[in-house]
């Protein structure tokens, strides 16, 4: 042969260079007009799935310059996986390393959003715990619990009104973004993700209940970071989305 | 708090948070369509627009040429100017930036 694949894999991403040497079809000719299909093939489709996976950074930048955007990042950033749902987790601080993008400094946790968004669709399933099971715990128990959270939920905090952004770009009548910090919390009811507002200290509670924090010591924590925090409306949320999978004991009575 | 008045806090949050779920389980029978953005079988070259089989590489989505220049939705945008003094986050950056025409 030829070619190698490195020599292959660079002419496939480099479109100024030349078909490699040696290519040929089942019939032994020569496949140059072949390679040339496939490498457009290969950008054009990169292309799209960025496209699909970013609609909103799509839709904020324009059609046109959200294509040249791509063909930089997948040449930049080629494809690790051969699973093309996964591909464009690089692309969010991508957008943030960009100059012609600084001023919009909103651009990298949005993307954040929207990878959030389809890493919680394609995450392992999880049966959610029964509500009421919760509710049978004796009140020290509770207090005492860790919470499992499904593998579904995301959460993405920022200085940014990413939400509202969000939401801007995808719901016809979407109120204008309002200029505050958003945190969100991404959780997947019946195989839907969906982007939930947190209040502040929200995020804090969540990081520590997943650092296995038992619940009232992350309820706590949450106070600290923001004195109004109210529980009861994140739980609800919680346990509306599925997001709850596991209850465990306090370590005191049992492995944690 | 005492650890007797934190415990009745989480429980009571508890019951607030099962009536506030039964409510919205009774009301959301509709639920909103899926956002889903499986990037399944998008190679197929086939396929819709910009796919096509014919083209080579050198047309159009080539990169080396980008530059920034018309504007889209994020242009128009109106972030409101975050008061000073009031981010809720330390590392709250000047929403106050130049956009381009």
């Amino acid at each position: 042969m030829g070619v190698t694949e490195t020599e292959f894999t660079q002419a496939l991403l480099a479109p100024d260079l030349p078909v490699p040497e040696g290519l040929c079809d089942a019939a032994g000719h020569p496949a140059g007009r072949r390679f040339a299909v496939y490498r457009n093939n290969v950008a054009v489709s990169l292309t799209r799935a960025l496209h699909e996976g970013f609609p909103v950074i799509a839709r904020l930048l324009g059609p046109d310059n959200m294509d040249g955007l791509a063909g930089l990042f997948l040449r930049a950033h080629p494809p690790r996986s051969p699973v093309l749902m996964l591909y464009g987790a690089t692309f969010p601080a991508f957008l943030e390393g960009l100059e012609q993008l600084a001023h919009l400094g909103y651009l990298g946790d949005v993307a954040r959003l929207e990878l959030a968004l389809r890493q919680s669709y394609h995450a392992a399933d999880a049966e959610p715990v029964d509500a009421a099971a919760l509710a049978a715990l004796p009140p020290d128990r509770l207090a005492a619990s860790r919470l499992t959270l499904a593998p579904a939920v995301r959460l993405v905090r920022s200085p940014w009104p990413i939400h509202d952004i969000w939401r801007f770009n995808t719901e016809a009548d979407a109120p204008q973004p309002r200029a505050t910090a958003q945190d969100v919390l991404v959780v997947r009811p019946e195989y839907d993700p969906r982007p939930v507002l947190l209040p502040a200290g929200g995020a804090v509670f969540l990081a520590a209940l997943r650092d296995g924090v038992p619940l009232a010591e992350a309820d706590a924590a949450a106070r600290r970071a923001a004195e109004a925090f109210a529980l009861a409306p994140l739980l609800a949320e919680l346990l509306s989305g599925g997001a709850i999978t596991g209850i465990a004991p306090a370590s005191s009575e049992g492995e944690g | 708090m005492s650890h007797a008045a934190k415990t009745l806090t989480i429980a009571s949050a508890l019951a607030t948070a099962l009536t506030l779920t039964a409510q919205t389980e009774a009301q959301a029978q509709s639920k909103e369509k899926c956002y889903g953005v499986a990037l399944a079988g998008q190679n197929d070259c086939a396929a819709g627009p910009g796919t096509t089989c014919a083209g080579t590489s050198t047309m159009d989505y080539q990169g080396n040429s980008w530059k920034l220049v018309d504007a889209g939705t994020c242009m128009d945008m109106k972030l409101p100017a975050m008061m000073d003094g009031t981010p809720r986050m330390g590392s709250l950056e000047p929403l106050d930036r130049d956009r381009p025409a």
